[in-house]
């Protein structure tokens, strides 16, 4: 029988101890004293949430195929158990062996969004890994990171011995090779950082010297190592074929965020929405084969044992065959009781007709992004939903039964005016309208519920909006107002209802977002003075962070209310994404004249993603 | 068609509680494809119930779940079909069918046993005779105590609730009640005997381990039990599903 690394004393203490002792359904066993490498895959937030991640299980079921490597899993233990674990002095430890993360030759962390970064710093802390990567001896694991917040590495470079730029699966393989080779002939940690960083995509921040200019703008970022190259370009997968695919993912016995089977039906965007990183970051967009998914869905749905499949995707509606796999799932599955979901469709005909049939209509509700109130500002943006399209869409899905209506805006946009917010309130009422108007009084289901939530824009590295300036807690704060206000006069203000986003959490994620080498002091600063998941609410303590600011006399105006120059050197720079930094500019320029671009399959924006060979840039062309 | 699932729940597995191991079947019965009866509507579930939640930190090899079927392949193969899916630590005991007229596993619960020993490492809370002195705790007439419910505290005499103990080498065999009319669990009992000793209880000091749950087909004053997998019987030739259970 297994043997935990926690008392039962301990595991009996905490709030859900299933947290912290392996042993789910698919995971994987191996004797970790039979193998070569130890990597353990750690989602730096609680495990409910880290179990619910896509990436993780496809790294680990690719890791594992290998007999040399053993993969396990780690995440943030929860509050209760952090204390414990300080107390006692019990190294962090991975849920398969129950073993120190500390002995573990890699540690892999997956960073999916800037509010982590202070529970990187926990687990490193927690594993007894000192957090500087400066400081580690032969002795520690290679500490690695990867995921989307790598495409601006720097705020979190000084934790990280390497990092991975771009999709898993091309370069782990190689990445293993070379390290048991460097094992094997007795290397050194810095001879493996330096084959290491001869591998495309590795990026070791210690290879890299940077300067700054007076006025506090980057000056140079030049390599210090022959080994290092003056770019790290972005890996990607170009045929999704070729690539493993997770059929037995992990089944989490507590009920995780994401309590379904995930099939990513493709990887990128058409729509060039110039606000989404995702959008620019993961181009080209590349599909998998029907066959394949159909083939994955029921495999999976079989070894997990699962009720619900949710397609997975950045805009679902864009699949070429998304109605032939729509329609094959209900019918396979119709009679089994297994619900379907779908995100990020687009409310027409078609998704009406599938959510009729899937869903409850009583109960659901229907979502638009928008994503700004007025069609001024919606050019801006590039998102090509106008006002007619949300209201044909409203009006059907009122036909069909429906009477809730999701809508959801950013604050604080590019030139934004007081109009385009108060168009928020003025769409909403208008979407009201539209209920009455089509349902006739004996047929309503009550009063219809139009919920409006809107967050705070933050620009992304890797996109049109990279060189925008962010705003004050103050004048986001006044935005909100703005909308509230414009809510309480319209005509149906009693079926709109309109909640915002915390406007702190928007400034320091802007902040950890588009920051250089010198916040990394800030974050260590923070999480000393005990800031930790500063991405739940009931933790985040924006006064810690503002101390740490002014400890380490750095100002958070540097980094959020400059609108940066377009030749200003960008702590990002040195990576290549594929989209160039010429494309970024003439979208930016585009956008302030509110000019739409087209999507990538109507029409080539040359954005220079074309040199990766492959994907929609190379559709129809055989 | 009635089918009762014993099942143990070992090592490790004493730290997933109740409500997950709920899920964890629901899913097992999907990737096993057991042919389970759903409820109708629109969010339908399957139809199952447990006879007593066990709780976090206990272990045991006597668990009940009851299913409704739609049809079913004979007694074995369905143990081992459904044994294909566990993990460590769960494993289906028996699989047995339900006259039609049967109550559900968890109205019926009248008595439970329990093996308490003593935990690696925790002699020092333990003293020397514990399991002799709980002889003497139970010659008591009655044993009250303090029992918290959903709206006061009140005093019971749990004495009649002990129906059976004694003093076996690898710890205290108890035969409790349980079920809906009275309920003893085992931790209540030790912290008992914890204060007629005088001493602070510490609840991490023991293991306890569920043997049986059992029916009482006696009466009020002479009790006869019976383990909860004996009312049903042995599958030996499958049940197809009938005409109008096809969707």
């Amino acid at each position: 029988m297994k043997k935990l690394a926690l008392r039962d004393e301990i595991l009996l203490k905490v709030e859900k101890p299933a947290r912290y002792i392996g042993n789910e359904v698919n995971s994987v066993k191996k004797d970790p004293r039979g193998v070569d490498i130890r990597f353990v895959m750690c989602f730096p937030d609680v495990y409910e949430i880290g179990m619910s991640h896509l990436g993780i299980q496809i790294l680990y079921d690719m890791f594992n195929r290998r007999d040399d490597v053993y993969c396990e899993r780690v995440y943030s233990p929860w509050i209760d158990m952090d204390r414990v674990l300080r107390e006692e002095h019990i190294p962090l430890f991975s849920l398969e062996s129950q073993l120190p993360v500390k002995d573990a030759d890699f540690l892999g962390i997956t960073i999916q969004y800037e509010m982590c970064y202070t529970n990187i710093l926990q687990i490193l802390d927690l594993s007894q890994i000192p957090l500087n990567a400066a400081d580690r001896g032969e002795e520690y694991p290679i500490v690695i990171g990867g995921g989307p917040c790598t495409y601006n590495p720097e705020p979190i470079a000084a934790f990280f011995d390497m990092f991975y730029i771009g999709e898993g699966e091309t370069r782990y393989n190689d990445l293993m090779d070379i390290y048991k080779e460097i094992k094997a002939s007795g290397g050194s940690r810095q001879d493996f950082l330096e084959r290491a960083a001869e591998l495309p995509g590795i990026y070791v921040p210690s290879f890299y010297d940077v300067s700054y200019c007076e006025d506090g703008t980057l000056k140079s970022m030049m390599p210090n190592n022959p080994h290092a190259s003056r770019q790290v370009i972005k890996q990607l997968v170009m045929d999704m074929e070729q690539v493993s695919y997770p059929e037995k993912p992990l089944v989490p016995y507590l009920k995780a965020t994401q309590d379904r089977v995930v099939l990513e039906i493709q990887r990128g965007c058409i729509r060039g929405c110039r606000f989404c990183q995702a959008g620019m970051v993961y181009r080209p967009v590349r599909e998998r084969s029907l066959e394949q998914l159909e083939q994955y869905a029921v495999n999976i749905l079989e070894n997990t044992g699962h009720d619900e499949i949710s397609l997975s995707s950045l805009s679902s509606s864009d699949y070429s065959r998304l109605k032939e796999l729509v329609y094959f799932l209900i019918e396979k599955f119709r009679d089994k009781d297994v619900n379907i979901s779908l995100p990020s469709l687009r409310i027409d005909a078609f998704s009406l007709d599938v959510m009729s049939r899937v869903q409850d209509v009583k109960k659901s509700s229907l979502t638009f992004a928008p994503e700004a109130g007025s069609q001024r500002m919606r050019n801006v943006i590039n998102k090509g939903l106008t006002e007619e399209d949300i209201l044909n869409g409203s009006a059907e899905a009122f036909r069909g039964g429906w009477n809730k209506v999701k809508l959801y805006f950013m604050l604080g946009l590019p030139t934004e005016t007081k109009e385009d917010m108060e168009g928020i309130a003025d769409l909403a009422n208008k979407v009201a309208k539209e209920y009455y108007e089509t349902v006739p009084k004996e047929e309503r289901q009550g009063r219809v519920q139009v919920n409006v939530s809107t967050s705070f824009f933050i620009p992304k590295p890797f996109t049109p909006f990279q060189w925008a300036s962010m705003f004050t807690k103050e004048e986001y704060l006044a935005k909100a107002r703005v909308v509230n206000e414009a809510m309480k006069n319209q005509l149906n203000h009693k079926s709109l209802k309109y909640n915002w986003h915390e406007a702190d959490v928007s400034v320091l994620e802007g902040v950890l977002a588009r920051g250089d080498r010198r916040v990394s002091k800030v974050i260590l600063d923070a999480y000393r003075r005990g800031c930790i998941y500063d991405s739940w609410s009931e933790f985040f303590d924006n006064g810690k962070w503002m101390e740490a600011f002014e400890a380490q006399d750095l100002d958070p105006a540097f980094y959020n209310l400059r609108e940066r120059s377009l030749d200003e050197l960008l702590p990002w720079d040195f990576i290549d994404t594929g989209v160039t930094k010429d494309f970024l500019k003439k979208e930016w320029k585009r956008a302030m004249e509110g000019t739409v671009s087209s999507n990538c399959r109507a029409q080539c924006q040359g954005c220079g993603v074309r040199k990766f060979g492959g994907g929609v840039c190379f559709e129809d062309q055989d | 068609m009635k089918i009762r699932i014993k099942f143990s729940k070992t090592g490790i597995m004493k730290f997933i509680g109740h409500l997950d191991v709920m899920r964890y079947f629901q899913k097992v019965n999907r990737r096993a494809g057991v042919d389970i009866a759903y409820s109708g509507g629109f969010s339908p579930h399957q139809i199952m119930s447990f006879a007593s939640p066990l709780g976090l930190g206990l272990t045991s090899e006597g668990e009940y779940l009851d299913i409704e079927m739609n049809g079913t392949e004979d007694s074995r193969t369905m143990r081992d079909r459904m044994n294909h899916e566990m993990v460590e630590g769960m494993e289906i005991l028996s699989y047995r069918r339900l006259p039609d007229t049967a109550k559900p596993a968890m109205s019926i619960v009248a008595a439970a046993d329990y093996m308490v020993s003593s935990k690696e490492g925790y002699e020092e809370i333990l003293w020397d005779g514990w399991k002799a002195f709980f002889a003497s705790f139970c010659s008591q007439e009655s044993i009250l105590i303090w029992k918290k419910t959903k709206k006061c505290e009140k005093q019971v005499d749990i004495r009649p609730m002990i129906y059976e103990w004694r003093v076996e080498a690898s710890g205290i065999f108890l035969r409790l009640a349980a079920g809906s009319a009275d309920n003893l669990k085992p931790e209540l009992l030790l912290e008992a005997l914890f204060q007629y000793a005088g001493r602070e209880f510490c609840p991490h000091a023991f293991s306890i381990h569920r043997l049986e749950i059992y029916a009482d087909t006696g009466t009020e004053k002479e009790h006869s039990f019976i383990p909860l997998e004996e009312m049903g019987e042995e599958i030996l030739i499958p049940v197809p599903r009938t005409e109008e259970d096809k969707p």
